[in-house]
């Protein structure tokens, strides 16, 4: 029923190609967590839950996931209430410099992360913010702001004018209005923004490397480590953060996809 | 709506919060960057300035001008392959994939990738490259080779594979909403005049989705051309890139002023590629309405 | 002339940047009134109800709603309230908390038992018992029109402010709906300002219509004020339709069009005009009609094309020496039947019938 080309038949062939590139080396990560053995090499020795209980033994890195999950809550928590307000106001508004405010907010997911970081560490380092936890949830939290104020005001687009106008002349005050109106109408853009930004500041590096003190975030702890060597921990804690990803990444997409339409 | 006398309380109220916390927190903080790429240093402090000598040392030391063409040729290999890689899949997907569903599942399965541990995805390659690692153990085993390579890790190549795994989703994104944008009916009507299947694409589909391979390619280029973690995991003595060489200013080395004027070059690069890719965006709209 | 005026408008002004929407107006609107602004788009018909409605700011003048001065009051502090073009409800809430979302907020809360029966009877007003649970998402064209109209009457508004609200329905059931229209007008006895640019809408349902062109008011009155005597060329031919045609008055209300041919008129007006004056007029297609050759009133036509029109005809006509054809609706009965393209007639028309405006630069 389809009939497809020799040339439509090669792109098949090397797209099932990409997918399978994909996925491949997080199926050998998965594979060698569950490995005995402390090279991951082939053939396989069997199967062990060793690393796993290693890895949760491991009072450092238990403390680094810890940490992570602090600094991703707090940072999502700011990049949020920041990025509803600046998209709010960004849709409602015209004014000068308008364009160029949208543009800088979205500049640090571009930059590499490692410039955004050299530069809030020279400024820290200026007002005497020492290196620590609580720079990297501001450093992430702006950083991060464009995801949050993108995904809102796309939404926010999509809202007719006249609801806005609506509510207002059924008498309420625009407060009222925000309550009523618009938050029901981006709540699915928030959801998904703060997930992708959990997500995103769980995994941070590059401005997190620059920001941390003494208390490190879980990428960074594996970093370090990696430095010195390969322990198949590692492969355990990866498949973990694998398996968490995936859940956060399906449900943030589900969210993002509007059921009401306007 | 404009600013008005009636209209700004409303906005100020709104919008205060989040200019004061950009510009503080956003502008400043690079601003100040640029700055110190001015400023002087004498062992071990450094002091406000207003010269060019770092950029003087960067243009002339051949170590830093060597590792930034690499960097360059590096991140336009990553950006060429990921691209090869990445349109056929967004093609097959937009129109070879018939059923809705099936269509977003593959989607779906080409992007979760794309947020899973970046650190863990380009580790996945140290355990498969090196010599005690999946690839070497699985030639060994079957017989193919004797002993185990030492040519899969440590060098360029591997660098450009472990940052090609992590770009091909950035790169279907784009793609893929660009090519899925275009209207069945223009690709229809080429048909119609005679034309067939691979010159409707090369004529019809592929210019209308230029639109996605420069967005794509920005994002792409931009992004592994600010890389450090593949350096560190997978490339050898000579894989030394531009990010490696700021985490040294900032880290041991302690040149600061250095290391700002470098990350300046970085952000003014950045920021030339955002603005040409923007302008090729705009000048090549079309309006598919 | 309007005893008790509801709302006023006082050399009230628009501007969008140096685009001038609506020009220093005044206007009265009585209390149980149901006024119709009338025009083609961008006449400012549609600013002058957003001004009324809060949606705008004025750029001049001053509007008082009931006695007060709302110019600086936000929507949600004046007692009007809107039914929206697209009907604007807001998709996440049911039909029941769409109309009594006006009751629920601080400046309307009612207690719930009461909003309940407020919102069941406003949902029995317009015929939608049975579909409180709903969402507007579920609802047909004309079922979604009620529920924004129930919506913007459940408070109780001194005025109701109606933009285009059946443009968005078929022709059947737009001609259902303007009834509805008429019927609810009339129970809530309240003051309806409405805008459209259906002339048959607006002369069905008004009391009084203001016909507006370029942001500027044209001419206010009563459908038969304007059927009857309209004030200008461009409000003649916009309700009712009319020819117009250049003459040249000749004195007592006698005028020579081109090409020679004379017609008198016996309105009021015509003996005003000096001969050698420049004067339009005004010929309503249904005051046209086939006679013999005579002295009074004829003209001397060439039959350009037919169209059947049910129990009239719309017949093309160009008079003898005229550059631009005329309309004519004439009752089937009256036309013989091989009446044809080509053919040569002579139509009369009542002097009394005969508009006269002076001549406008353009039209």
């Amino acid at each position: 029923m389809l009939r497809l080309r020799w040339w439509q038949k090669g792109m098949v062939g090397v797209s099932l190609g990409v997918l399978a590139f994909l996925y491949l080396p997080i199926v050998i990560l998965v594979m060698f967590s569950f490995n005995d053995s402390k090279v991951t090499s082939f053939p396989l020795a069997g199967f062990t839950l060793h690393w796993y209980e290693a890895f949760l033994a491991n009072g450092q890195m238990l403390r680094a996931l810890a940490n992570s999950l602090w600094v991703a809550l707090f940072a999502t928590a700011l990049s949020v209430v920041i990025g509803v307000t600046a998209a709010l106001a960004l849709d409602r508004y015209d004014f000068p410099g308008k364009r160029l405010f949208q543009n800088v907010i979205l500049l640090p997911l571009s930059l590499p992360g490692i410039v955004t970081g050299i530069a809030m560490l020279n400024f820290y380092k200026q007002i005497g913010i020492p290196q620590s936890l609580t720079a990297v949830v501001i450093g992430h939290a702006t950083a991060l702001l464009g995801v949050v104020v993108s995904q809102v005001m796309a939404r926010l687009a999509k809202i007719n004018r006249r609801q806005f106008e609506a509510s207002a002349d059924l008498g309420a005050t625009p407060f009222e209005t925000f309550r009523n109106v618009t938050l029901p109408g981006i709540r699915s853009a928030i959801l998904g923004s703060a997930l992708l930004c959990f997500t995103l500041s769980f995994d941070e590096i590059p401005v997190t490397y620059f920001l941390t003190g003494r208390e490190v975030t879980l990428p960074i702890y594996i970093y370090s480590t990696l430095r010195r060597g390969i322990t198949p921990e590692i492969n355990a804690i990866g498949t973990v953060i694998v398996a968490v990803s995936f859940v956060l990444i399906v449900l943030s997409v589900t969210l993002l996809r509007d059921r009401d339409q306007s | 709506m404009n600013l008005t006398r009636r209209t700004f309380p409303g906005f100020a109220a709104l919008f205060s919060l989040p200019l004061f916390w950009v510009l503080l927190l956003m502008v400043v903080p690079y601003a100040i960057m640029i700055s110190v790429g001015f400023w002087s240093r004498q062992f071990p402090l450094f002091y406000p300035d207003f010269q060019f000598g770092n950029y003087a040392q960067i243009a002339a030391d051949p170590q830093y001008t060597t590792v930034i063409l690499r960097t360059l040729k590096i991140a336009a290999s990553v950006t060429l392959c990921s691209l090869l890689l990445g349109y056929p899949l967004a093609y097959f997907l937009v129109f070879t994939v018939r059923s809705r569903a099936l269509r977003n599942l593959l989607y779906m399965s080409v992007i979760v990738p794309l947020w899973v541990s970046y650190l863990l995805r380009a580790y996945t390659w140290k355990i498969i490259l090196g010599t005690d690692g999946a690839l070497n153990s699985l030639l060994v085993s079957t017989g193919i080779v004797s002993a185990p390579l030492d040519i899969f890790l440590y060098n360029q190549t591997a660098m450009v594979v472990t940052l090609v795994y992590i770009f091909v989703p950035f790169m279907v994104m784009p793609l893929f909403a660009v090519l899925d944008n275009i209207p069945r009916r223009l690709i229809e009507a080429s048909e119609d005049l005679g034309v067939g299947p691979f010159m409707t694409f090369w004529k019809v589909i592929f210019p209308l989705s230029l639109g996605g391979v420069v967005a794509g390619a920005t994002m792409t280029f931009c992004l592994s051309f600010g890389d450090f973690v593949a350096p560190v995991l997978v490339g050898g003595p000579d894989g030394t890139m531009v990010a490696n060489l700021l985490q040294t200013q900032f880290g041991a080395a302690l040149n600061w002023p250095l290391g700002s004027a470098l990350a300046t070059l970085v952000l003014a690069l950045v920021l030339i590629l955002l603005q040409l890719s923007s302008r090729l965006d705009r000048a090549g709209r079309v309006d598919l309405s | 002339m309007t005893s008790n005026p509801i709302v006023t408008l006082a050399g009230v002004a628009k501007r969008y940047g140096a685009f001038l929407a609506l020009q220093e107006t005044d206007l009265a609107i009585a209390e149980g009134e149901f006024v119709t602004l009338l025009g083609p788009s961008g006449c400012g018909k549609t600013t002058t109800l957003r001004l009324i409605g809060g949606f705008e700011q004025a750029s001049a003048g001053r509007i008082a709603i009931a006695g007060q001065d709302v110019t600086d009051s936000p929507p949600y502090r004046r007692p009007v309230n809107t039914v929206f073009q697209d009907y604007a409800l807001f998709p996440h809430m049911s039909v029941a908390e769409n109309i009594g979302y006006g009751l629920s907020v601080k400046s309307g809360r009612v207690a719930k038992a009461e909003r309940d029966r407020r919102v069941a009877d406003a949902l029995a007003m317009v015929g939608l018992e049975g579909k409180a649970g709903m969402r507007p998402g579920a609802l047909s064209g004309g079922q979604r029109q009620r529920v924004a109209m129930a919506r913007a009457i459940v408070r109780r508004p001194r005025v109701l402010l109606l933009d285009e609200p059946l443009s968005a329905l078929d022709v059947k059931l737009r001609e259902g709906m303007q009834v509805e229209l008429k019927r609810l007008h009339r129970e809530l006895g309240i003051t309806f300002l409405m805008v459209t640019h259906d002339q048959n809408e607006a002369l069905a349902l008004s009391d009084r219509i203001v016909v507006m062109r370029e942001g500027r008011i044209a001419q206010v009155g009563s459908p038969t004020d304007l059927y009857d005597r309209p004030a200008s060329p461009y409000v003649a031919d916009f309700i009712g339709g009319a020819n117009l045609a250049d003459a040249e008055a000749l004195g007592g209300g006698a005028f020579r069009l081109a090409g020679g041919q004379v017609l008198h008129s016996r309105r009021g007006e015509a003996a005003r005009f000096a001969a050698g004056r420049h004067a339009s007029l005004g010929l309503r297609a249904e005051h046209l009609h086939v006679t013999a050759a005579g002295p009074e009133n004829t003209l001397a036509c060439t039959v350009m094309e037919r169209l059947f029109h049910g129990d009239r005809l719309r017949v093309e006509l160009m008079p003898e020496g005229v550059a631009r054809p005329i309309f004519a609706e004439l009752p089937r009965t009256t036309v013989p039947a091989e009446l044809a393209p080509g053919d040569r007639v002579t139509i009369g028309i009542d002097p009394a019938d005969v508009l006269v405006f002076e001549a406008e630069g353009g039209r």
